[in-house]
């Protein structure tokens, strides 16, 4: 094990240095990294989907709801998988029924209220799914709004909330332009999803990661040069949500389409 | 299981999972009573401090309303915390790039300023009081514990000589003109709460604070305007009553009194309507402004703005806040031959327009998803099943309207808000 964390060391500040002096692109990621690097941390937690790779099968949606305790029949869910279906009239669909945990075994796009739209499947130009998950934002608003600090950024880049000390006040989730907040059903508090803090500070991945079976979901460390995600992230065409509220997401996406919301 | 915000919320169309309407209807209820205390503070300075002489009656009344009014603006954000018990977390650990965190510290400035203001204004009553109920021979159980009450009260300042009340007079003057930033600061600030959201594309823009404090003295106003109707109309009901009791010939002191005051009632009324109008026009003013720039501009939120403001939200909009709470008052207000009764219908109308408002920002901020493809609508609980919906639901809204009532009514118990000539009428 100590000889893993020397490793870890060793990589990390040489992730440092590199990180600083590399000339290597103008991505968001290494700037977070510059900037995370330039501080002394050896870790900042980024994440990778593969949209291309994903089939909507709801395995990240289950695993991370049994994982993380959210009780599985609320409507509410740290991670979700949407549904986009763009016809060739240009109208476009999207759905997310149950968060997606169930998979899309149905056809007909979820039009909320209990009804359904039945789609000619001759008629659609493309379709594709999209997983969702907090963005870690380097800028995170959620941390701005809260009144009492309850919900911190580490140095790793994940955002945290104490249960202990938060008052539900709500304004985190105002605050979110993804929608990834929610009151935690059972705690009454704030509630998020956390890249699985308790598994990846043990060396694990998180359970969405570990559930994907087509690696549609990858995560990485953006100061270590050495990291495959980042390799990917540092070199090829990546993209992220929302990028005009500043809030600099650190979730990257491949095949990321402009229907996208 | 049920989450937070699903009882209340339809959603329509591609929303989130995890949207719903958190902020319901307390949180439209915190500016509407803020905005209140705020409004009602600036009516009472406009006497103390740009010394507009006709606003005097009313000034004194509108400072025991605000201080009334202040222990209410945060009682709709205690319902609405998820962690009532953890409230006082914001004074421990504020987190000052949070624009909720500085709320217990400004109000609590508000709260001690407005409680010294009154205290030098209301000084020579209690010293007065206390010196009458000591000179009382056979002082029942009640009168002993009001000479406590007013003893304490006097905090030990017994003078009042001429020289000590024109000190107190200026006192007053001074912490009356330091209370209009404050309580500008106090609800500029709760619209500074919504403004600063960049999430949501309606909440966000910097007139937001602007608009908030200008809604703020408009329904402050109105509602003095009705309370001081009502409590005047009441005492002089009272005063006919014992009119036809008394022999006859008192009654013609009686009637003499009742003019009088019902002369006085109506100056003071005209007075205070013209402020009521100039601020409620700079408040339109403002939010047709907001308005008109989304629509000139039209960003990418401004499709599904537009769907909102004009589709889904136009009754509440344009027919119950413009239409309803503003347009109808302002042709009532502004007519000629103004009356009592024509005022209190306009300034009753004044406030449900404010609290429309309110409605609209608060529920029409999430009226749509941050998808921008979806829609949710706002079923507001109005029989409570549960703690949950009897505090965040009609019952809720109830509570937190009347208590500022009941508080008014103890709070004249020791701090008479009317001339000691009318008084003793």
């Amino acid at each position: 094990m100590s000889s893993r964390r020397h490793f870890l060391k060793a990589l990390a500040q040489g992730a440092a240095t590199l990180a600083v002096s590399s000339t290597v692109g103008g991505s968001l990621a290494s700037e977070t990294a510059t900037g995370a690097a330039e501080k002394g941390h050896k870790v900042r937690w980024g994440f990778l989907v593969d949209t291309q790779k994903c089939t909507g099968c709801g395995f990240c949606v289950k695993a991370c709801k049994l994982e993380n305790e959210v009780p599985y029949d609320a409507n509410v869910t740290r991670t979700w998988v949407e549904r986009y279906v763009e016809m060739e009239d240009g109208t476009v669909h999207a759905d997310s029924p149950r968060g997606g945990r169930d998979g899309f075994v149905d056809p007909r796009v979820d039009l909320g209220r209990g009804s359904f739209q039945d789609i000619d499947p001759s008629r659609i130009s493309k379709a594709f799914f999209v997983p969702k998950l907090c963005n870690q934002c380097e800028n995170p608003p959620c941390v701005q709004v809260c009144p009492v600090g309850a919900t911190y950024q580490n140095a790793d880049g994940v955002v945290l909330v104490d249960r202990s000390w938060c008052i539900g006040c709500g304004y985190c989730i105002m605050a979110c332009p993804y929608g990834v907040r929610f009151f935690h059903p059972v705690y009454h508090t704030a509630e998020k999803c956390n890249f699985c803090y308790h598994r990846i500070t043990k060396g694990l991945k998180p359970a969405c990661v570990e559930a994907c079976p087509f690696e549609a979901r990858l995560i990485g460390n953006l100061l270590d040069p050495a990291d495959p995600v980042n390799r990917i992230i540092q070199t090829q065409r990546v993209n992220v949500l929302k990028e005009e509220y500043g809030t600099k997401p650190q979730v990257y996406y491949i095949g990321l389409s402009q229907e996208v919301r | 299981m049920p989450v937070h915000g699903e009882i209340w919320t339809i959603k329509e169309l591609f929303t989130y999972p995890n949207e719903y309407i958190y902020w319901s209807i307390q949180i439209v209820m915190y500016p509407f009573m803020t905005g209140l205390v705020a409004g009602s503070f600036v009516l009472s300075s406009l006497y103390h401090v740009f010394g507009i002489k006709k606003l005097e009656d009313i000034a004194r009344f509108s400072l025991v309303f605000s201080f009334a009014l202040l222990p209410v603006a945060p009682l709709p954000l205690l319902f609405h915390l998820q962690q009532p018990q953890r409230a006082m977390n914001v004074m421990m650990t504020p987190h000052f790039t949070s624009a909720i965190a500085a709320f217990g510290i400004i109000f609590s400035i508000y709260g001690a300023l407005v409680a010294s203001e009154l205290w030098f204004l209301y000084r020579k009553h209690f010293v007065e009081t206390a010196r009458k109920l000591a000179g009382k021979s056979d002082r029942g159980l009640v009168d002993t514990v009001r000479y406590w009450i007013f003893t304490a009260l006097t905090l030990g300042a017994w003078d009042i000589r001429d020289e000590t009340l024109r000190q107190d007079e200026k006192a007053g003057r001074i912490l009356a003109g330091l209370g209009i930033p404050i309580a500008c600061f106090l609800h500029g600030y709760a619209g500074f709460i919504f403004g600063s959201v960049k999430a949501n594309a309606l909440w966000m823009t910097p007139l937001m604070p602007v608009i908030f404090i200008m809604s703020a003295v408009v329904s402050g106003i109105a509602l003095c305007i009705l309370t001081y109707i009502v409590t005047v109309e009441l005492k002089k009901w009272l005063v006919k009553r014992k009119q036809r009791s008394q022999a006859a010939r008192v009654a013609a002191g009686f009637e003499r009194a009742r003019q009088e005051m019902a002369g006085v009632e109506l100056n003071v009324i005209r007075t205070t309507t013209g402020y009521l109008v100039a601020f409620l026009i700079a408040a339109i003013s403002l939010e047709l402004l907001d308005l008109v720039f989304r629509g000139y501009t039209a960003v990418k939120s401004w499709d599904v703005l537009r769907s909102v403001i004009y589709g889904k939200d136009f009754v509440h909009i344009f027919v119950l806040q413009y239409g309803l709470g503003n347009l109808i008052p302002l042709i009532l207000l502004l007519a000629p031959g103004l009356t009592i009764r024509r005022t209190v219908l306009a300034v009753m109308l004044v406030l449900f327009g404010v609290f429309m408002m309110r409605w609209n920002v608060v529920i029409g901020g999430q009226a749509f998803s941050l998808t921008f493809m979806g829609y949710m609508h706002y079923q507001i609980p109005i029989v409570p099943r549960d703690f949950e919906t009897l505090r965040e639901g009609v019952a809720g809204a109830l509570i937190v309207a009347a208590t500022p009532f009941v508080l008014f009514w103890v709070l004249t118990r020791f701090l008479p808000v009317f001339a000691p000539e009318e008084r003793t009428a």
